[in-house]
């Protein structure tokens, strides 16, 4: 696998989900461009990881286990705010406002 | 094992003990085990009477035990005759602020109780701590507990006192642990030993000469402000008026002491040509004969009697600090004097304005009048105590302001002068109040029924009134124990500028 | 030390004793009237005794060095050395003898005269302190010895003046006095420390044995120390400016007011200054001083003291116009003349308030009979009263007749004496003749509101009222009995210190001057001739004669009105019925301003507004305003957290890379 396309795969896959960070208005959809930045990252780490030895391939197993355990009190949490609020654009909840 | 080597340990140890076991056991029983706890306490203490040497001026009963070993933090502990009786004074005072709080104090009892324990411990640390590390540890571990005794059972403004009180205090607290941190740096440097232990900073604090004025005046705002010195002293009447009983005798009898003691241990010691200086040492002077005289006259206006009580403080710190800055043995003894018997007189006065106010829920000076009718003992106990506050010759106080008067005489006459004024200011603001509470007409009618003090009240009080007549009457016990060490440290600070010896006459 | 000398700490234990044991019972409310009476005139008589027993001691085995009672260490710091040490020499055991004696009289008085009152052994547990102070005053053998009689007996002045508290003016009374006595202490205090400061020392002997050494002659060390002691003399004294307290001071029990205010307590400054006899007579212009002072006093005291209808009130500014008497007499260096008057004057005075009180307590039962509210002490409601109260009256006029200073009577030499001591050293300096003038002037003033009082009280018609004439009758014997002791002393008093022209002369001079002889070396000598001391003699009589006449011609008490039915008083006789207005003054220009400053600057303004307002609360309130500042970033909105997030990331890669944009 060559690593500068891979690279270059992953920080397009990344800008992607920053971008949808701040620009999407639904919960679910910030949760998943979320989703889309760790997996950026985890690509970036098997790329590297063909070169500088298996230790890379490892993060990505920690990676998706704390992606998991994210998504799994995340959903929660947007269902509380749903039950809460009726709805999960993420303009109307603001209750940190200073 | 002998005594001396037990002592001071188990006087930090065994009331964290005991608040353990406050919190684990039911909450009926949580005033009596604190009672105990707290005599147990004090008769631990007490030998320290006897086995104090009175001819050595250095520390005594020294501990040192390795704690953080690799950043030179030592469990260090001694006595001298400076904190000798700022630790009997606390260990005298805990009992009776256990024992006046089994009225008032209705609800979380187990938490309060524990809350004074943990404070004890604070308390005692301070005076008993030689490593400075260990000193700063303790000096705000004790902030916490009397924090929520103020903030928790205290009165209706109790979160603002609260706040300012720890505010206040703690601003100064954190400079003097940059001090603190800045003096074991450079002093680790230049030995190379890094270590907080207050001889090996002391006799190695030259290497931070160049910073002396800025690290002394980290020193000298947190002392002050604890003292508390005019202008610093707002927090004080706040704390005292919201504080339930125990907290404001405890914040008076003890907590106002840390500051005069952390000039005397470390301030003085530390940069005697700072606190001689005759810039700073005007300025102190000045602030603390404003203290005296400002004080009394605020004090005289106030309508609350623990407000009142509180300013007379700031009046009775202004004649210590006044002493401490003379630097002269009869000055500094006198200050030491003043503070035990601040600590009882002042202490007494507030155990007294919180029995009135268990009587008839209020603190208004107006409220009362006429009481010597209705309440004879109370109202000779509080003749006492007042007597005693103004200084009348014969009972506590006047033995530390004379001291302190004719010791800063030779220094600083005028300064003396004013102050003697406040004397008079004294008897002004205090047999006013004292008038007016068990003198004139009694025309309210809610005082007609008032009970006469219960034994339990009398229990707290008569040690204390003992106490006055004893500092009074016989100071002598106590003044050959302070001697020793504040002539070392009148040494210590005016050094090579001791006064030539006297010629005109006299019999030495 | 003779053995009896050796028991004087008996003379302080007893009436401590006494005060210890009528306290516990009047706070514990227990009902023993009868052991209060036993415990609190024992505990005087036991003491009266003992001091009898020191004074033959020290008579039978006279020394030079006083003896020295050292108790115990008192306050012992570094080269100050303070024992609580009791000092008997011939001036103290004179002092020891006359408190002891005229408080015991006046104890057996108060028997009969608080007998009804609900305070009974609160006010002898009070006197019997009072005892204890004085006397603690007395022997001090070093100067803050001294100094805890000194407030020790002002703070029992404070207790006894207040006591009857519930009346607010009473209360008010007692505060002044305490407090204007401290103002006094705070220049005995002053004093101290520079006594302290100069000689190294407090005690009396040593001060007064290496003040020549420490100290020049006439030099601002010494002036100002002595400045400074008078001050204090001044308070406990009631000299101009301190004395406002006295004539207030008469609020207390009458016996209170015979103790205290006027044969012991008011003259410890008169004892103060003769006891520091060296260091005064080293310093010319402080005794000049104290002689100026007190010839002013006298002089200005026996004005106010010519228009008070309160009977108390005449006798209070008396008593403070013979304190000034006294002053004069130790101020031109006649120690001894100021120690006799100070002994006649306790004997006649406390006589002269003890018929007052007997008086008083006659009226104040005649209209409790009739539940009148007239004023039990006004003069316009007396007159007459020789007619029911014959023992009072005499004895009253045998005190009235010493204090004018009629030949015979023991005023008459005491007074003598002190006047000829001033015009005797009129050749040094003309003020002096301008004192002595002073002093008879008084005389004169003494001679004339004296008899005026007598008048108004005794002769003429009754003015007390028809109902309460039936309810008048004479005091009970436990009264009269004291008044009779002390006529007696009244008129033999002046046998102890004869003037130099009569045969048997000058006994108490003899005896003090183991203690005056040490400053005789710096006092010039004084010598009258005995023609010039006759002649003396003469116009002091001529003037006290011309008094009392004067005031028999002049007033007229048939044309004097009841209290409640007396008009208006106008010009001059306002002036002095309100003393000058010398209180208002006070009043004004000194405690009101100190407690409207208090209030309204330094605690309204600088304590809640600067200090508070603008330090504490203040930097609270910016610390909030930077917090509200901070708050506005907060907009709740997620996508502007994720911007700044992303924005301080990329921040940060560009500072760690050093990535070009």
């Amino acid at each position: 696998m060559l690593l500068g396309p891979s690279l270059g795969l992953s920080a397009v896959l990344f800008s992607l989900g920053v971008a949808g960070v701040l620009f999407r208005r639904n919960a679910i959809v910030i949760f998943i461009c979320i989703e889309l930045m760790l997996n950026a990252v985890n690509l970036s780490f098997i790329a590297f990881a063909q070169q500088l030895g298996r230790s890379g391939q490892v993060i990505v197993f920690f990676v998706m286990a704390v992606a998991a355990a994210e998504a799994a009190v995340g959903l929660a949490i947007m269902i509380a705010i749903y039950r809460h609020k009726d709805t999960i654009d993420v303009r109307e909840i603001n209750l940190l406002r200073g | 094992m002998n005594y001396e080597a037990w002592v001071l340990e188990a006087l930090l140890a065994f009331p964290l003990v005991t608040a353990i076991a406050v919190l684990l056991r039911p909450v009926r029983e949580a005033k009596w085990i604190a009672l105990f706890a707290t005599l147990i306490e004090f008769l631990i203490s007490v030998p320290l009477w006897w086995e104090f040497d009175p001819t050595v001026a250095l520390m005594q009963f020294q501990v040192a035990r390795p704690w953080i070993a690799g950043w030179g933090v030592w469990f260090r502990l001694g006595l001298d005759g400076i904190s000798l009786f700022m630790v009997l004074l606390t260990t005298f005072t805990m009992p009776l602020a256990v024992l006046s709080s089994f009225n008032y104090i209705r609800e979380k009892e187990r938490a309060y109780y524990a809350l004074l324990l943990v404070l004890t411990t604070g308390m005692l640390g301070v005076f008993l701590a030689l490593d400075l590390f260990v000193f700063y540890m303790f000096w705000e571990l004790m902030l916490i507990p009397m924090y929520f005794l103020i903030g928790v059972w205290g009165g209706p403004r109790r979160l603002y006192a609260a706040i300012k009180f720890f505010l206040f205090t703690f601003v100064g607290s954190l400079l003097m642990l940059v001090a603190i941190l800045t003096i074991y740096y450079y002093v680790g440097r230049a030995t190379g030993t890094y270590s907080f232990d207050y001889y090996h900073l002391l006799s190695n604090i030259q290497v931070t000469d160049r910073w002396a004025f800025w690290l002394f005046g980290a020193f000298f705002l947190a002392f002050a402000i604890k003292v508390p010195l005019f202008p610093f002293h707002t927090w004080l009447p706040d704390a005292h008026v919201e504080a339930p009983t125990a907290g404001s005798v405890i914040l008076a009898g003890i907590l106002l002491k840390m500051g005069c003691y952390g000039f005397l241990r470390f301030a003085l010691p530390f940069y005697p040509n700072v606190v001689l200086d005759p810039m700073v040492a005007t300025v102190v002077v000045v602030l603390a004969v404003i203290g005296i005289i400002y004080g009394g006259l605020v004090a005289m206006v106030q309508p609350d009697f623990k407000k009142l009580v509180a300013y007379s403080s700031v009046a009775h710190l202004g004649f210590v600090m006044l002493g401490i800055w003379a630097a002269t043995v009869q000055s500094l003894e006198g200050a030491i004097i003043i503070m035990i018997s601040h600590g009882i007189s002042t202490g007494a006065l507030f155990f007294l304005a919180g029995m009135l106010y268990e009587r008839r829920h209020t603190r208004e000076i107006a409220a009362f009048g006429g009481l010597a009718k209705v309440v004879p003992l109370l109202a000779a106990v509080l003749t006492i105590v007042v007597l005693s506050s103004v200084g009348l010759p014969g009972t506590n106080g006047f033995i530390g302001e004379f001291l302190v008067l004719i010791g800063s005489f030779g220094i600083y006459p005028w300064a003396v002068v004013v102050a003697a004024t406040g004397v008079v200011v004294a008897a002004m603001y205090m047999l006013r109040a004292l008038q007016r509470i068990i003198y004139n007409k009694l025309d309210n009618p809610e005082n007609e029924g008032m009970l006469d003090l219960s034994r339990r009240e009398l229990a707290v009080l008569l040690p204390l009134i003992a106490l006055i007549f004893w500092i009074g009457v016989y100071p002598a016990p106590f003044l050959r124990r302070i001697e020793a060490s504040t002539s070392m440290l009148v040494e210590q600070v005016r050094g090579a500028q001791a006064p030539a010896p006297f010629e005109t006459g006299g019999r030495r | 030390m003779p053995a009896t000398v050796g028991w004087v700490w008996l003379v302080l234990l007893f009436p401590l004793a006494g005060f210890l044991a009528n306290g516990a019972i009047s706070v514990l409310r227990l009902d023993a009237k009868r052991a209060v009476t036993t415990i609190g005139v024992g505990a005087l008589v036991l003491s009266f005794l003992v001091a009898v027993a020191v004074m033959a001691g020290l008579a039978g085995a006279p020394a030079d060095a006083p003896y020295v009672l050292s108790l115990w260490q008192w306050m012992p710091a570094g080269r100050l050395e303070i024992e609580l040490a009791l000092q008997v020499d011939q001036l103290s055991a004179m002092m020891l003898l006359v408190v002891t004696g005229v408080s015991m009289v006046i104890h057996v008085f108060s028997v009969g005269y608080m007998g009804e009152d609900p305070g009974y052994a609160r006010y002898f547990s009070y006197l019997n302190l009072f005892v204890f102070f004085m006397l603690v005053l007395v022997l001090g053998a070093n100067f803050p010895v001294m100094f805890v009689g000194w407030e020790g007996v002002g703070l029992c002045s404070y207790l006894l003046i207040g006591f009857w508290f519930e009346n607010e003016a009473f209360a008010n009374a007692g505060k002044k006095a305490f407090i204007m006595n401290r103002i006094g202490d705070v220049g005995f205090l002053l004093a101290m420390f520079m006594i302290f400061q100069a000689v190294g020392t407090l005690s009396f002997i040593e001060v007064f044995e290496y003040a020549p050494r420490a100290f020049a002659i006439g030099g601002t060390a010494i002036t100002l120390i002595t400045l400074a002691l008078f001050v204090g003399a001044i308070g406990k004294s009631a000299q101009i400016p301190l004395y406002t307290w006295l004539p207030d001071a008469m609020a207390g029990p009458t016996p209170v007011s015979a103790l205290i205010h006027a044969a012991t307590m008011v003259t410890a400054g008169v004892y103060m200054v003769a006891r520091a006899n060296v260091l005064f007579a080293m310093a010319p212009i402080s005794s000049f001083t104290v002689a100026a002072v007190g010839a002013i006093t006298a002089l200005f005291a026996a004005t106010v003291a010519l228009k008070q209808w309160d009977i108390k009130k005449v006798l209070a500014y008396s008593t403070v116009s013979q304190l000034g008497y006294m002053f004069m007499g130790v101020g031109v260096g006649a120690y001894a003349a100021g120690i006799f008057h100070l002994t006649t004057h306790a004997f006649f005075k406390a006589l002269l308030f003890l018929g007052a009180g007997s008086v008083i307590h006659a009226l104040h039962h005649a209209y409790h009979h009739t539940h009148s509210s007239e004023e039990a002490q006004d003069m316009r409601n007396m007159g007459g009263l020789r007619k029911w109260m014959p023992l009072t009256a005499t004895f009253m006029w045998i005190a009235t007749l010493a204090i004018v200073g009629v030949p015979g009577f023991s005023g008459f030499f005491s007074k003598d004496e002190i006047l000829a001591a001033t015009f005797a050293r009129g050749h040094e300096a003309a003020a002096f003749y301008v004192l002595w003038a002073v002093g008879v002037v008084t005389a004169l003033l003494t001679a004339f509101y004296m008899t005026r009082l007598m008048i108004y009280t005794f002769h003429g018609p009754n003015r007390s009222g028809e109902k309460e004439q039936q309810h008048l009758h004479e005091s009970p014997w436990v009264m009269t009995g004291p008044l009779l002791v002390l006529a007696v002393l009244a008129i033999v008093g002046g046998l102890i210190n004869l003037p130099a022209v009569l045969p048997g002369s000058g006994w108490l001079h003899h005896w003090l001057e183991p203690v005056t002889e040490l400053s005789a070396a710096y006092l010039p000598e004084v010598h009258l001739s005995h023609s010039t001391e006759w002649v003396l003699l003469g116009f002091a009589t001529l003037v006290a004669a011309l008094g009392i006449i004067g005031a028999w011609r002049l007033l007229k008490p048939a044309a004097l009105k009841p209290a409640r039915e007396a008009p208006e008083e106008t010009g001059i006789q306002k002036v002095l019925l309100n003393k000058w207005y010398v209180d208002e003054i006070y009043d004004t220009l000194i405690v009101r301003p100190i407690m409207w400053v208090s209030e309204n600057v330094l605690w309204k303004v600088i304590d809640k507004g600067i200090i508070d307002g603008f330090g504490a609360n203040g930097s609270a309130n910016l610390a909030r305003a930077m917090g509200w500042l901070g708050s506005r970033l907060q907009t709740g909105y997620l996508g502007t957290y994720v911007f700044l997030f992303v924005l301080g990331a990329l921040i940060l890669l560009r500072v760690v890379t050093g990535w070009e944009l």
